[in-house]
């Protein structure tokens, strides 16, 4: 069933993509399942330089990530459509919805020829989460039982109540409350285990990480700023077998530069085309391109902790705000379909993914409605005419300019109001304001899932307090909405729930959300079989040359 | 300037090389009897800069490069005057992106919808409050302490250059970003701010440059000669080291000029420069970039209107040097 | 000239004090909690986030940072940048690279902008200087991360001379392409203070003793206007070194080379003060050095020069 929900929606995508290039070539993705093809070409693919040493539970980029993610294997992977599928687990048992029983496969080893058992995964598990090894990702882990007294600061308590090894290949896990879509989450790169020396030495481990996954790091494959190397693990029998001798990340600065190496066939994949080259990237690369919608989302996130911007005046402007926005305009000219106009607050490859959803209308554009909301607004509360809006994002990466810039635009020429583009120097200085509230006006924001759920587009962000609650949202029925998806006997009853509980987020707009992610990639004429995934990233164990 | 004057100018053979003694060596007292032969003692003694400006008004590259000047200064002054359409107060139409000229919109229009001309005419202020003041500022700072560390030497020399060492190592970018988010500039960045930052950052090259060419010109006979006629050192310094300094210093400081103006764009390309809502070439030209390959246009003009204005400053320097110069008049 | 030359050196320490100092303390001023910044758009995690601010010394003062940093100089141990990895051995893998970079774009902008200025100036008005002062607007007006792009894309991609980015060793023949993007800003420079050197010289007394002494034409432009055309241009150059090493971000960001500018690039938008200092200090190290030779060569150039010792 949640096959066919993201095929239709692919299909969707497909014909969305046709209309609005009016060209022919867009969306044609090699088949991820086909066969054939050179299994002795070593792949260069673009990277970026990780932050942190490469510890699965430290890396919480995409640099790191995308490495991390290829060299270690966890209970479960995620297939091309999001769907999981077991890697190391022989089952996953939970009735309540709060305590699981997970049974590791027999035989299993990390490619130090250390044997992973159900002791790996607890280890492994409870290192991620204690303060005192300071992991980034550890938050990860908050819904196991005792993580709250391990990862408080401060605490030398190493290990989680919720966790128990059973026997060699069983451990059992409970929750602090029912959630049930946590097991479609064991496929984020934190929750895979790591051998025990890791543990002892994680910062030597970081260096020259030693997993299970499909692949392994060649010797002396990091060189730090030039490149990863990545070789096939000859011991991976997951789905995930490697079609290739190899994939080499050559670290770039950034993706224009990137696309030159392509163009030029000195690089095989490259996972995005830069703003700058998406006008003539289809002339450039022919049918050697993708345009697949993947799970992720820009929004604009309008702080309630602003006067102009709380109560009923406040959601009546925000409303105005959205009605304002042409999405398909902007997702046309700008981005040239590399986008497409949101429909809701998550992301159309997820299961449960619903695009007309009540409420939705207000993320249609529709000025005169728009400019009716605003005066309504005022009447209750004037707008001060002197006042600029701002639309704050972070100047140093991303390319947020272009689109904020047309956003400016529209909301001008709609409302008649003063409004302005933001930049920040840096992502960190934007953080800082957003997480310390004191932002001035609007943000830009945007969610990448760490696991295919409707649930992690809605509670880590718009929950009461939760912590990337930029908007300072806080809303007792939407929480109520939320736990009851959480409570849910099934997961198609928790995603008809979380539906249920968008319709309040529509109404009230705590962020504005603008456009769905689409993977827009393409590769050299040296490579084949090239897909992407549920998440945006290229299946580079698929890929093969010609 | 006395009708006195005037006709004596109109003898150039037999005025040129006395004027230029008269001002290179001492009091008529002091010069030497076959000199003051020729010197027309009634005549009013012209400064320096006097004389450069009288030669300079005959100069035609002088004449083209004021006018062009001249030009830009009054566009960027009085930009409304040069264009029909105000994009400060008309939002741009994302309907228009990258169309062509079109009827009142001789230039065609940018990704965003906006009008190149509109744009470049009302970019004009920014860009030229940028080029112009941070050359200014550079050369009072720079010009200063370079001329005071090549002279002067010793101690002074010493302090001088190492504080201009440290503060040339800092990377720009890093104290962009921190002036830029400075208490005082964080909700209001305008241009004056980024003059500041460029001032602060670019004076270091100036003072090298000006220490240089001090150094080069302190110990020539010219200046030794002055010197023993009695002439007070800062005197010597200012009356005989400086104008015969200033060559090198005028040649650093035009071409500087569109070097400010094209790091604002470079800034902004770093995402540290002025926010989109200022016009400006350099925030055009940045934003041009990004459809450099499909429509180059929008991005021509802004540069073509910073070179011409770049060129009308070299120009003038290269009247002005060769004003300046003694040497090059003998010819 | 010895003992001037150890005095330039001990001047050495209190310019290394006086940058450290300077650098840490615009470090710290920078917008924004590093560690806040390393969740990325993820909840903030504070005791772990605390753990990290100890870690670094994030937690400290800024004196307190700024000693500890000190002590970690003198204890030739550098510290470690927020991916663990020592700060001498980031230094000893970006500085050769930049370097080599560095070097290469000095000789390019150095020969090219010396000939063509020597060439215009005797030509003072024709059409070489004209088409000269042309090309060298080109250059001024057209900001670097455009002509970068645009010699990139037409030599790199589509006619594919050079490659369009450097490899991991970044190579010699690799590097010619960003070299002389690089050196072109500086180019204009070097070409129009020697024009306008060479001009000034052309009418100097000495030029015109040495032609009427029979000299050939080339030995006077060669011996008389061009040596004594080259301080300013030594003078710029000698500066321009220590910019070309670490001013090179968006060149370096252009053809991906791994060196000064890219690495200081993202320490400073990371925050990162321990590299971003260590960098710094190298450079202002540079300077010094770079400055000592042109004041050396002043005098080797123009012997009327002395060092005050």
């Amino acid at each position: 069933m949640r096959f066919s929900r993201t095929s239709k929606a692919l299909g969707m995508v497909a014909i969305a993509a046709l209309a609005l290039t009016g060209c022919g070539a867009s969306g044609s993705a090699t088949g991820s399942g086909s066969t054939g093809g050179d299994t002795s070409k070593v792949i260069l693919a673009d990277g970026s330089e990780p932050q942190r040493p490469l510890m699965p539970a430290d890396t919480n980029e995409v640099g790191g990530g995308k490495v991390i993610d290829m060299i270690f294997a966890g209970l479960v992977s995620y297939d091309p459509s999001g769907k999981p599928v077991n890697e190391l687990a022989e089952s996953i048992e939970g009735k309540d919805g709060q305590h699981f029983t997970i049974k590791v496969k027999k035989g299993q080893k990390f490619t130090n020829g250390e044997a992973i058992t159900a002791k790996s995964f607890v280890d492994s598990w409870n290192f991620g989460a204690a303060a005192k090894n300071a992991q980034l990702s550890g938050g990860f882990f908050e819904s196991i039982k005792g993580y709250d007294e391990a990862s408080a600061e401060g605490s030398t308590v190493e290990t989680m109540s919720g966790l128990k090894v059973v026997d060699d290949q069983t451990f059992t896990v409970e929750l602090k409350q029912p959630e049930s879509d946590w097991p479609l989450r064991l496929g984020y790169t934190a929750f895979v285990p790591v051998p025990s020396g890791a543990l002892k030495d994680p910062k030597g481990f970081g260096e020259k990480p030693v997993g299970n996954g499909p692949y392994k790091l060649a010797d002396g494959g990091w060189q730090h700023n030039v490149q990863i190397q990545l070789v096939p693990n000859p011991d991976y029998n997951g789905p995930r077998k490697a079609k290739n001798a190899g994939v080499t990340f050559k670290i770039y600065q950034n993706d224009d530069s990137a696309y030159q190496d392509l163009m030029s066939n000195n690089l095989d994949i490259l996972q995005t085309i830069p703003t700058s080259a998406l006008k003539n990237f289809k002339t450039d690369l022919g049918d050697r391109t993708i345009n697949k919608p993947y799970a992720g989302n820009q929004t604009i996130a309008i702080p309630e902790y602003l006067p102009e911007w709380s109560g009923e005046a406040g959601k009546l402007r925000r409303q105005a705000i959205s009605m304002a926005i042409n999405r398909e305009e902007i997702t046309k000219v700008i981005f040239n379909g590399a986008r497409q106009p949101a429909k809701d607050f998550t992301a159309p490859v997820l299961d449960g993914y619903s695009d007309s959803i009540a409420g939705a209308e207000n993320l249609t554009f529709n000025a005169d409605k728009a400019k009716e909301a605003w005066a309504k607004a005022d009447a209750i509360q004037k707008w001060d005419a002197n006042k600029t809006f701002t639309i704050a994002y972070n100047a140093d990466k991303g390319g947020h300019k272009a689109w904020v810039e047309a956003v400016v635009n529209q909301l001008k020429n709609t409302l008649g109001i003063k409004v302005e583009g933001k930049p920040y120097a840096t992502f960190k200085e934007a953080r800082n304001d957003a997480t310390a509230k004191t932002l001035t006006g609007s943000i830009r924001a945007g969610w990448q899932a760490d696991y295919p759920s409707l649930y992690n587009f809605l509670g880590p962000i718009y929950k009461t307090g939760a912590g990337s609650n930029d908007a300072s949202y806080a809303n007792p029925t939407f929480d109520k909405a939320i736990s009851d998806g959480l409570n849910a006997a099934s997961v198609s009853d928790g995603n008809k729930a979380m539906n249920k509980a968008q319709e309040i987020l529509l109404t009230d707009l705590p962020a504005i959300p603008l456009w769905y992610q689409v993977a827009q990639g393409g590769w050299s004429d040296k490579v084949t079989n090239v897909d992407y995934g549920w998440d945006g990233v290229p299946l580079y164990y698929n890929v093969t040359g010609k | 300037m006395t009708p006195d004057y005037t006709t004596t100018a109109r003898h150039a053979d037999s005025r040129r090389p006395a004027r230029r003694t008269e001002h290179f060596v001492a009091d008529v007292s002091e010069t030497p009897l076959q000199v003051t032969d020729r010197v027309k003692d009634e005549a009013a003694p012209l400064s320096l800069w006097g004389e450069a400006w009288k030669n300079l008004r005959k100069q035609p590259l002088f004449l083209i490069s004021a006018f062009l000047i001249l030009v830009v200064v009054a566009v960027s002054v009085f930009p409304g005057m040069f264009s029909q359409i105000d994009p400060t107060s008309e939002a741009c139409q994302l309907a228009n992106s990258d169309a062509g000229p079109a009827a009142g919109h001789p230039l065609g229009f940018t990704q965003q919808g906006c009008d190149v001309y509109a744009r470049v005419i009302f970019g004009t202020r920014s860009s030229v409050t940028v080029g112009l003041f941070t050359t200014i500022g550079v050369l009072l700072i720079g010009g200063i302490l370079g001329a005071v560390a090549g002279y002067y030497g010793g101690w002074i020399d010493s302090v001088l250059a190492r504080i201009n060492d440290i503060f040339f190592a800092l990377p720009l970018i890093l104290g962009a970003i921190v002036m830029m988010q400075l208490p005082m500039f964080r909700t209001n960045k305008t241009v004056w701010t980024l003059v500041l930052i460029l001032v602060i950052f670019g004076w270091p090259q100036i003072a090298r440059i000006t220490r240089g060419a001090v150094i080069e010109v302190r110990n020539a006979d010219f200046v030794t000669a002055a010197r023993s006629l009695g002439v007070s050192k800062f005197g010597a310094l200012m009356r005989h080291v400086m104008p015969n300094s200033l060559a090198p210093i005028i040649v650093v400081a035009t071409i500087s000029l569109g070097t400010f103006i094209v790091a604002e764009s470079t800034l902004s390309f770093l995402g540290i420069g002025l926010p989109p809502s200022v016009m400006s070439w350099g925030n055009d030209i940045q934003a041009a970039q990004a459809s450099l390959r499909s429509n180059p246009m929008p991005l021509l003009y802004p540069a073509i209107a910073l070179s011409i204005t770049v060129l009308s400053f070299i120009m003038l320097g290269d009247a002005l040097r060769d004003a300046l110069d003694p040497k090059a008049r003998k010819r | 000239m010895s003992t001037y030359i150890l005095k330039r050196f001990l001047q050495l320490i209190p310019v290394f004090l006086g940058a450290t100092l300077l650098v840490y303390f615009l470090v710290f001023s920078l917008p924004g909690d590093p560690i806040v910044a390393l969740f990325g758009d993820k909840p903030v995690n504070e005791a772990v986030a605390a753990k990290l601010r100890m870690q670094y010394h994030l937690d400290q003062p800024f004196w307190m940072q700024y000693l500890l940093y000190l002590k970690s100089i003198f204890t030739f141990d550098l510290g470690q940048d927020f991916s663990g990895r020592p700060i001498a051995a980031v230094l000893g893998e970006v500085f050769p690279v930049t370097a080599r970079l560095a070097i290469m774009a000095l000789i390019f902008e150095a020969f090219f902008g010396i000939v063509f200025g020597l060439i215009a100036g005797l030509r003072k008005g024709k059409l070489f200087d004209a088409t000269v002062l042309v090309a060298s607007l080109v250059v001024i007006g057209i900001p670097i991360f455009v002509l970068g792009f645009l010699l990139q894309f037409t030599i790199g991609v589509q006619l594919g001379w050079a490659k369009p980015t450097v490899s991991s060793a970044a190579t010699i023949p690799d590097l010619i392409l960003p070299a002389i993007v690089l050196g072109l800003g500086s180019f204009a420079y070097v070409l129009r203070l020697t024009r306008t050197s060479v001009i000034e010289n052309m009418n100097a007394d000495y030029v015109r003793t040495a032609t009427a002494k029979g000299l050939s034409r080339f030995q006077v432009v060669r011996v008389h206007i061009l040596r004594n055309s080259l301080i300013p241009v030594i003078t710029f150059l000698g500066a321009d070194l220590g910019a070309l090493m670490g001013g090179a971000i968006v060149t370096e960001g252009i053809f991906n080379v791994p060196g000064v500018g890219n690495r200081l690039y993202r320490a400073v938008l990371s925050g990162e003060g321990p590299t971003v200092v260590s960098i710094v200090t190298v450079l202002v190290l540079i300077y010094c050095l770079s400055n000592l030779l042109v004041d050396l060569l002043y005098g080797w150039l123009d012997p009327r020069i002395r060092y005050d010792s």
